[in-house]
């Protein structure tokens, strides 16, 4: 493909007109080209391969009309009028934009009539050269961003022929982001030059990128290479090449385990509150993360035109929600039942069905999509082998967050004393003058406003629908079992433990068969040691 | 103290057993001897429908055996029972044969559908009936057993265990979803054709299968009154009232909570064994939480430590199921929590409680604690 285009390059730059007009331009050998004006108009006639090679010769020239009419015929908008010849452009979002030939002339005047107009067509192959030539041609952006994403996507993709632009550019080139990628993309087009100096150079600049794509071109390269030298540079590389993606792949996935840890943890720590710290089964815990989801659900149907903030609404309103939710249920089933467990537990899981079906009936069975903000979207994008999606990097700053505000609230505040004293020594505690029946109520209600907020981060990570809570439920006892009941901190470590090794087993065994290993795991753990990880130190009456 | 006298020493029991006896006689009567014309007349679908009842009470005995006796809340009943009933349901699948939609003379129709070549090793012999019928306890008690003997050694008690035992049938219920683990996966196992020889569409083998259950709880409820009068079931109920203490008088606690929960699991498989034939279906679905889970809520609401009470339990929840979720399915759910509420709430003695229990203790208010 290349050394036919190439020809096909030479072929219709030998045949170009030497007087120069208003955008004549040096092609990559240094011969005078066509004017722009004509390059354009041939576009109207000109077959799929002669486009290619107008295209190319259009991007070199730096009109400044150039980037407008490759985007145009990249979106199937550009036409050359039949009768004229004029080449025009039509954006959607705005009037048709005259740019060679006779309309240009009269422009203002004639509007073209539509039914004269031939639309440009375009194939596969040409469609990826456009973007190619379009990235070209925003090497000359004012932005810095721009321009280092546009080296980016010429890196292995540009024709050689595009080499004295890239060399213009770095010469220009003042930010050091974007003159890195350029160096990165000069490199990568080196790689194809006849000479074996250049390669190897090119090679050894390429070795120091850490990038996906430019792995996959040096192997490509490794498998055409005749020079020795560089064949054995080339193999340098590869291996410097594959030692470092292995190592961004251990942080992308040490990353996403910390995140799947981080949404174990929100989950679980409104648990770690009701069934650490009150020793109260709490199986409606799940359908508490179902209504805080749904309260997402709700938030951003009352505020439709500010997605944007209904984040930032919804937390504190499902906070509320499923805090009285919550005292509601433990001043009318729980408190009867305090110190037996076993009932507690099936009442809740009697109150957890109620609640489903409750939210099955007002909001119908099926899932519900909640609209996830234009800044919680998209990824950060570190280097080619490495990109931290933001919606996992916020949730597990949000789960740290929690979890720091809750255990400043139970150790630094008033509320926060009485719960531990409720909890320590119900009866000193009363005669001390707590209220223990207003604390048990408003412990109660936090661990479930917790879990609450903990449904608005998941509304943004799965399906909400009335079953979200009934999966996690089990995952949320067993973290909290295996940090060691009423504490938290053990149930963080608990937490981020299972989403890493989670996290490393999936690739191994894959998803399911991990998930099972490690309910086993767990199981086991139990019975070693009953009391969790970081079992309270001290002396217990048994139960 | 020959055990006979004291078996049946309770009129309640003897009632219990009165109408099922009376069960077994009357419906297949009904069924088979009245005519379709008749007022009278019992469907065939009736039958198994009865018959599916009482498999389900044979679960719930068996998990009264367990939690009211013993106190092991178990919220993984589900699991002994639905491997009793893969074990069933492999038997039935080699029954197939060449019947299948593919006519594997040797695999099912699943497996040929994953295009694998040969009988997985662990499929080898339940073509045969008493071996199909040995597993179809064996391998839930094994199962129990390698549980229980690391569960209760360490002194796993409570509220612990119940979720831990929740935490099995779940992760059971996640490896039968998997398609390679060679038991049909999501579908589960189905289209069975006949077992012993026996059509299991025909109405004779549907009322041989209803007094085969019958026969079955009968025989499971005698096993259970025979453990909980003898000497064992005494040291059980001071388990379940004052694990610690009973502990101190020398008894080895792990040993007696090992039995009878290994019984009831091999119980529980039984159960399953004769629901499968009866649905005509197996699948992973069995061992959801809430299946297991839904267990309980059929012993509290019939009353726990009572035996009899989780046999009218069952019979009671699953005869208001069948009769709400074909009326009301959507109150059905409502009404399943709510009965969970309000038996705990109210009813901590069940239904049967209700009525002037008073010779009987019930039992206590710890469940599972030790104190």
């Amino acid at each position: 493909m290349k050394p036919l285009l190439l020809l096909l390059l030479a072929l219709t730059t030998a045949g170009a007109a030497a007087d120069s007009g208003t955008g004549v331009t040096m092609t990559a050998d240094g011969v005078e080209a066509r004017p722009v004006d004509e390059l354009m108009l041939a576009l109207g006639t000109a077959s799929f391969r002669d486009k290619e090679a107008l295209v190319i010769q259009l991007a070199a020239s730096g009109d400044t009309r150039v980037p407008v009419l490759l985007q145009a015929l990249l979106d199937g908008t550009l036409y050359s009028d039949a009768t004229t010849g004029a080449i025009i452009a039509t954006p959607a979002d705005g009037a048709p934009v005259p740019l060679a030939g006779a309309a240009q002339a009269d422009a203002p005047t004639a509007a073209p009539r539509t039914d004269d107009l031939r639309k440009i067509t375009v194939n596969n192959s040409l469609r990826s050269q456009l973007r190619v030539l379009i990235a070209a041609t925003q090497l000359q952006n004012p932005d810095p961003g721009v321009r280092r994403q546009a080296a980016r996507t010429l890196t292995g993709n540009a024709r050689t022929t595009l080499l004295p632009l890239l060399d213009r550019a770095l010469a220009a080139e003042t930010d050091a982001g974007a003159r890195a990628a350029l160096v990165t993309a000069q490199a990568s087009l080196h790689l194809a030059s006849p000479d074996p100096a250049t390669r190897g150079a090119a090679v050894a600049a390429l070795a120091d990128t850490s990038d996906k794509a430019i792995l996959t071109l040096l192997e490509q390269q490794a498998g055409t290479e005749t020079d020795a030298t560089v064949k054995a540079g080339l193999a340098r590389a590869i291996t410097d090449l594959r030692g470092r993606e292995q190592r961004f792949a251990f942080v992308s996935d040490l990353f996403f385990g910390l995140s799947l840890g981080s949404v174990l943890l929100l989950a679980a720590v409104g648990l770690a509150i009701t069934f650490g710290v009150m020793g109260v089964i709490n199986m409606a815990h799940g359908e508490m993360i179902m209504l805080g989801a749904y309260t997402t659900y709700v938030v951003q149907l009352l505020m439709p035109s500010h997605i944007e903030y209904s984040l930032a609404v919804a937390v504190p309103a499902a906070f509320v929600v499923t805090a009285l939710v919550g005292i509601a249920i433990e001043r009318s089933v729980i408190r009867f039942l305090y110190g037996r467990p076993l009932e507690t537990l099936l009442a809740t899981f009697g109150i957890s069905l109620v609640l489903q079906q409750l939210v099955r009936t007002i909001f119908s069975p099926l899932n519900k999509s909640v609209i996830t903000p234009q800044w919680l979207s998209g990824s950060w994008e570190i280097n080619g082998m490495l990109s931290l999606t933001y919606n996992r990097l916020y949730i597990i700053l949000f789960a740290l967050a929690v979890l720091a505000s809750l255990i400043t609230l139970l150790r630094k505040t008033p509320i926060g004393l009485e719960m531990r004293a409720v909890t320590q020594n119900r009866a000193m505690a009363s005669s001390m003058g707590v209220r223990t029946g207003r604390v048990d109520a408003l412990t109660f209600g936090l661990g479930s406003g917790i879990a609450g907020i903990a449904g608005v981060a998941l509304s943004q990570l799965t399906n909400v629908g009335p079953n979200l809570g009934q999966s996690y439920i089990i995952d949320s006892f067993l973290v909290v079992v295996f940090g060691g009941v009423g504490n938290l901190l053990g149930t963080f470590v608990a937490a981020m433990s299972l989403g890493v090794v989670n996290k490393f087993a999936e690739p191994l065994v894959g998803a399911v068969l991990a998930k099972i290993l490690i309910l086993v795991f767990v199981i086991l753990f139990i019975q070693r040691r009953p009391r969790g990880l970081f079992a309270l130190k001290g002396r217990f009456v048994e139960d | 103290m020959t055990g006979s006298p004291r078996l049946l020493n309770d009129a309640a029991s003897r009632w219990l057993l009165a109408g099922l006896g009376m069960l077994i006689l009357v419906v297949p009567l009904l069924n088979l001897a009245v005519p379709e014309t008749s007022p009278f007349h019992l469907s065939t679908y009736m039958v198994s429908l009865f018959g599916k009842y009482l498999c389900l009470a044979l679960l719930a005995l068996a998990l009264d055996l367990v939690w009211g006796y013993a106190g092991i809340l178990s919220l993984g009943h589900g699991a002994f029972f639905a491997l009793g009933g893969y074990a069933m349901g492999m038997y039935l699948m080699r029954q197939i044969g060449s019947r299948g939609v593919y006519g594997n003379p040797l695999l099912p129709d699943f497996m040929v559908f994953l295009n694998w070549q040969e009988l997985p090793w662990y499929w080898y012999g339940f073509d045969n009936f008493f071996f199909a019928a040995l597993m179809v306890a064996l391998v839930p008690g094994v199962l129990a057993f390698a549980f229980g003997w690391f569960a209760f050694r360490s002194r796993v008690t409570g509220v612990y265990l119940s979720i831990i035992t929740q935490a099995l049938t779940y992760a059971l219920m996640l490896a039968f979803f998997r398609n390679d683990m060679g038991f049909g996966g999501n579908n589960g196992l189905t289209d069975f054709k006949e077992l012993l020889g026996f059509s299991l569409t025909s109405a004779a083998t549907k009322n041989g299968l209803f007094v085969g259950s019958g026969l079955a709880l009968i025989a499971g409820f005698l096993l259970c009154r025979w453990v909980v009068v003898s000497r064992l079931g005494r040291v059980l109920v001071a388990v379940r009232d004052a694990e610690s203490r009973t502990r101190f008088m020398g008894y080895r606690v792990e040993h007696y909570k090992l039995f009878v929960f290994v019984l009831s699991a091999m119980l529980a498989g039984i159960a399953g064994a004769l629901y499968v034939p009866q649905v005509g279906i197996i699948n992973p679905g069995e061992f959801a939480p809430l299946a297991s889970i839904e267990v309980v809520v059929w012993v509290a609401v019939g009353g726990r430590g009572y035996l009899y009470g989780a046999i009218v339990g069952a019979l009671l929840v699953n005869y208001a199921k069948t009769w709400f979720t074909g009326a009301f399915p959507e109150i059905w759910l409502f009404l399943l929590g709510g009965l969970f509420v309000v038996s705990t709430l109210f009813l901590p003695r069940g239904v049967v409680g209700l009525f002037g229990q008073r010779r009987q203790p019930p039992p206590s208010a710890a469940t599972g604690g030790n104190n």
